[in-house]
């Protein structure tokens, strides 16, 4: 099979990845729509559903190894302190403690961008590790901890972007709060003149509150050694990330490392990079000999391993009466916590609407608080919330219906690369959407109900990437009796990544599902990207059919061989290789492998790569209906309608669950999530599923999902794109949006509580 | 052996030594005592490491154990048990994670020491199936993809089945009443929902979407 380095451009969560790849020169036809196919596009149940009903799935907290020991974190209790000394003595008297790992004896590893050590005597948050403790049940590996006497120097602490934006402020390091010293800024066509142009100009600022990602696997790593080959089991997002992360860290080649995940308890961006306990875990483990288990606890997961984080955007728009929109500016201000990440959130508003002049600047500011991490769809959902806010109001101004505003402004291409879309179909989406929620219920004039219980409709629009892209490889093995096993190294978080890629190879090889056993989630299977960016799917599913595709090629030869014609004279169909010509000349796999000495046939496929010249996203719009009360304060939402362009439906039944899930996080992110930190102190308040509160079965609303979609003709030959990340993007400004046209008053802070909609109504 | 039965009787000075060297599992450690007979080393061990017999009866499988008297319920089907399936998401009463049932009542198994759960039929999600079939709710679960991740799963699936063996007509409201404890962060709660009400035999076969 030939195949051709290449150089390729992907999309990772909000950047621009370039790498080398290899991927296949022979090109597929894209497969026609859905209803043509057998198998892919049609409501398969999980292919791993057995195992997690039953309680087998064994996912890393489930893990037990002979003689394995237990890892506990202690973790700075201030917000900014200096580790003055640390006495492990008692602590490592106590019965059944093995080791304790802390700067005294742990080498200088570099983390977070070279801006700390694994263990630093600069702890800059509450939660910060101070050092870790292995014993032979957890129980004594935390009584040890209480043992650990340690002398802090308590320094001056910042918890919040516009305190820390202050020259005077404490500095979380000595190159400031500032993260590159200046904003990520973005400037298109000319903002002062299209602010000049336009009739009328709206200003706005909104607020976005920080939100935990609360999966319900905690964080956590299993290592062992045998000799100098370490094995990993770990709950994680990313493989090959912990892998190499893992071996940089220890300073042994990645050949020496092998990092497992077979099932995980959900991760929505938290576990997309290695944890540190991954580090100590095997740090340790090399040390004592024994098998090193380390997980944080619920507590640990709201202090320590990211967050979203929060925002304040100051918004401009400029408007024509005709409903043009002639300048969009927006400045935002995030606290990516006490390291460094991004918390830029303009994207959405420099690509969905048309507009020829755009000025953006993204600050990322530090604070003495827990680091935040890329959670579904980072920036995307802050901004999102913000813009749609806008951009209605902006309508009402010139009187317009805002989907009339919205399909005024539709952007036939990408603006910041001014390239076409391999596929958009938003506009459908627009429409489809409006008529499940039925918009022309909704109050022409906000607030004009004179119930005590006021019902409002809004809607928002999504963008996001969602294109995959090479490198992406898969191994496939057809066995004598035509079953198949499928070896690839890419994740399933609980998104259906199992069972995708049994019905692809099931598709093209005509046989059933069931004959499939697909095997993830293992660095020692071909390489796949880490599973973030919703990008698993479309990088993933193309390698699956280009693999299965050379395995009828190597079946059509095999038989060509044994039935002694030439190959152009035979074809595959379900199961069986025949001649064209003569109807009862025809061999099955089973036959023919049979027939090969080595018992088994073997493939390798790659992801092709994407189309020179464009740009692949995603498209969705989401219209919730709410009831607010008027006494009480509280919101409730009664339906959402999403429509989305997600290209092709690889398994309906395991995408509107996906859709559901983003829709129901959105709704919490709306409504009330939220993670509180104490100014005075520094400290979490919400440390826990009571204080910190995430949706439950009684809040999900009644939603009705619409794919408008049939594939994507040009990403590649399958045609999906991802939808993990759009799920969740447009809910919290629709709702938002809902409320407004419930109540007439403008919430222009996240989450929308009771007491901020009895202050708007009564003030 | 229960607690009557016990034949020792320590005194408080070995028990306050025993707990202060080690407040553990149910791991046996050697205290600080010394030169003693072997017998006496044997019973100092047990006695030293705070630990009571437990006689515990789960998926009809009749057990006797040493613990120490700190150990909740989920720890024990977890760690010694190896029951696996029991999660635990934030060993604080919060989730549901836990759930199994306990006498046919959905319990929290976090937050009950195992020492109460002497004598009492435990049921835990791997004590659903018959040999290697799913229980019809589990299968329910399948059929109408009551899960994401499946890490909140089994918790779900035993909520649904204490609320089943209670009234087997249950309303959509109790439903939702009897699943609320059980959080997922997933949120495949429509589904979960859906796969409820398929095994109270409310949906008809093909509305699998
Ligand atoms: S783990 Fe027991 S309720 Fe959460
Ligand atoms: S399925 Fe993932 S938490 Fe419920």
């Amino acid at each position: 099979m030939a195949v051709k380095i290449i150089k390729s451009k992907n999309f990772v969560e909000t950047d621009f990845v370039e790498s080398l790849a290899e991927v296949p020169v022979e090109e597929y036809k894209p497969w026609p729509e859905n209803d043509k196919l057998k198998i892919v596009g049609k409501p398969v149940s999980r292919i791993d559903a057995y195992e997690k009903v039953s309680g087998t799935a064994s996912y890393t907290t489930d893990k037990f190894l002979p003689n394995m020991v237990y890892g506990k974190i202690l973790r700075s209790p201030h917000p900014n302190a200096i580790l003055k000394n640390l006495n492990t003595e008692k602590a490592e008297k106590l019965e059944g403690v093995l080791k304790i790992l802390s700067f005294k004896n742990c080498p200088e590893i570099s983390w977070y961008y070279d801006t700390s050590l694994l263990f630093d005597k600069n702890l800059r948050y509450q939660g910060d590790e101070v050092a870790c403790v292995a014993a032979i049940s957890e129980r004594i590996a935390l009584e040890a901890l209480k043992l650990i006497e340690v002398e802090y120097e308590t320094l001056p602490f910042v918890t919040t972007a516009s305190e820390a934006m202050m020259s005077e402020s404490p500095k979380v390091h000595g190159w400031g709060n500032i993260l590159d010293g200046k904003p990520d800024t973005y400037v298109r066509g000319d903002v002062e003149k299209g602010f000049n142009e336009a009739d009328q100009i709206i200003e706005e600022e909104f607020n976005t509150q920080v939100v935990v990602h609360n999966p319900t696997e905690v964080h956590c790593s299993l290592a062992n050694w045998d000799d100098d080959k370490l094995t990993i089991w770990d709950s994680t997002q990313a493989i090959f990330s912990v892998r190499d992360t893992v071996a940089a860290s220890l300073k042994i080649p990645s050949s020496k490392v092998r990092v497992i995940k077979k099932f995980m308890g959900g991760g929505f961006g938290s576990k997309l990079e290695a944890g540190k306990h991954t580090i100590m875990a095997a740090l340790i483990s090399r040390d004592i000999g024994k098998p090193v288990f380390i997980s944080v606890d619920r507590k640990e997961m709201n202090l320590a391993v990211g967050n979203r984080p929060d925002s304040n955007q100051k918004l401009k728009i400029g408007v024509k009466k005709d409903g043009t929109i002639t300048a969009l500016s927006h400045i935002s201000y995030g606290s990516v916590g006490a390291y460094p990440d991004s918390a830029g959130c303009s994207w959405p508003l420099k690509t969905i609407y048309l507009c020829p002049n755009v000025k953006t600047e993204e600050y990322s500011v530090l604070t003495n608080s827990g680091r935040s991490r890329a959670m579904r769809a980072p920036g995307h959902v802050q901004g999102t919330f913000a813009l749609e806010a806008i951009i209605d109001d902006a309508a009402e101004k010139i009187g317009m219906d805002p989907l009339e505003f919205r399909l005024k402004n539709y952007a036939e291409t990408d603006q910041v690369f001014n390239v076409p879309y391999t596929s958009k179909k938003l506009k459908d989406a627009y429409l489809k959407g409006a008529e499940i929620i039925r918009w022309k219920r909704r109050n022409k004039t906000p607030g004009s109900q004179n119930s005590e219980v006021k019902n409002g409709i809004g809607m928002a629009t999504q963008i996001w990437w969602g294109g995959g892209g090479p490198p992406a490889y898969a191994a496939l093995k057809l066995n004598r009796d035509s079953s198949i096993n499928v070896f690839a190294g890419s994740q399933d978080l609980g998104t259906g990544t199992y069972t995708f890629i049994a019905q692809v190879a099931a598709e093209v090889l005509e046989i059933p599902v069931e004959k499939i056993k697909v095997d993830i989630g293992d660095t020692d299977f071909p390489y796949c990207p880490l599973s973030g960016g919703s990008m698993t799917a479309p990088s993933v599913a193309p390698a699956i059919r280009d693999a299965a595709e050379q395995m009828k090629g190597k079946l059509i030869s095999a038989a060509a061989a044994i039935l002694n014609l030439p190959e152009e004279e035979l074809m595959y169909s379900q199961g069986l290789v025949s001649s064209i010509k003569e109807k009862d000349k025809k061999i099955s796999i089973t036959e023919i492998v049979s027939k090969t000495r080595n018992r088994e046939l073997i493939t390798n496929g790659a992801r092709e790569k994407n189309p020179d010249g464009y740009a692949t996203n995603s498209f969705g719009v989401q219209f919730a209906d709410v009831s607010v009360d008027t006494l009480t304060g509280k919101v409730k939402v009664n339906k959402i309608a999403a429509a989305y362009d997600i290209g092709r439906t690889l398994n309906p039944k395991t995408l509107y669950n996906q859709i559901h899930g983003g829709i129901i996080q959105g709704l919490g992110y709306a409504l009330f999530e939220e993670r509180l930190l104490d100014r005075k102190t520094g400290k979490v308040l919400t440390t826990n599923l009571h204080s910190y509160k995430i949706p439950t079965i009684k809040d999900a609303p009644e939603i009705e999902i619409a794919i408008v979609s049939q594939f994507d003709p040009l990403n590649s030959s399958i045609g999906v794109k991802g939808v993990g990340e759009p799920a969740i993007i447009p809910t919290a400004a629709a709702i938002g949006n809902a409320v407004y046209n419930a109540i007439g008053k403008r919430i222009r802070s996240l989450p929308i509580t009771p007491d901020k909609i009895i202050k708007a109504l009564y003030s | 052996m229960n607690d009557k039965s016990s034949p020792r009787k320590f005194s408080r000075r070995k028990f306050v030594q025993g707990v202060s060297t080690t407040i553990i599992g149910s791991y046996v450690l050697t205290p600080g005592v010394s030169k003693i007979s072997e017998k006496l080393e044997a019973e100092t061990k047990e006695i030293a490491s705070g630990k009571k017999p437990l006689n515990l009866i789960v998926n009809k499988v009749r057990y006797e154990l040493m613990i120490s008297p700190e150990t909740t319920l989920a720890e024990v089907l977890r760690n010694e048990l190896k029951l696996t399936g029991t999660k635990l998401i934030c060993n604080h009463g919060e989730c549901g994670g836990c759930t199994v049932l306990l006498n046919g009542e959905a319990i929290y198994s976090c937050q009950m020491l195992a020492l109460d759960a002497g004598e009492k039929e435990v049921t835990t999600i791997e004590g659903l199936l018959t040999g290697e079939e799913l229980h019809p709710i589990q299968k329910a679960f399948v059929e109408h993809d009551g899960l994401q991740c499946g890490y909140c799963t089994p918790g779900q699936i035993i909520a649904a089945q204490a609320i089943l063996l209670k009234n087997s007509q249950p309303s959509k409201e109790e439903i939702l009443t009897g699943m609320s404890g059980n959080l997922c962060r997933c949120a495949a709660y429509p589904n979960i929902l859906k796969s409820v009400l398929a095994a109270a035999g409310y949906l008809t076969e093909g509305t699998n979407r």
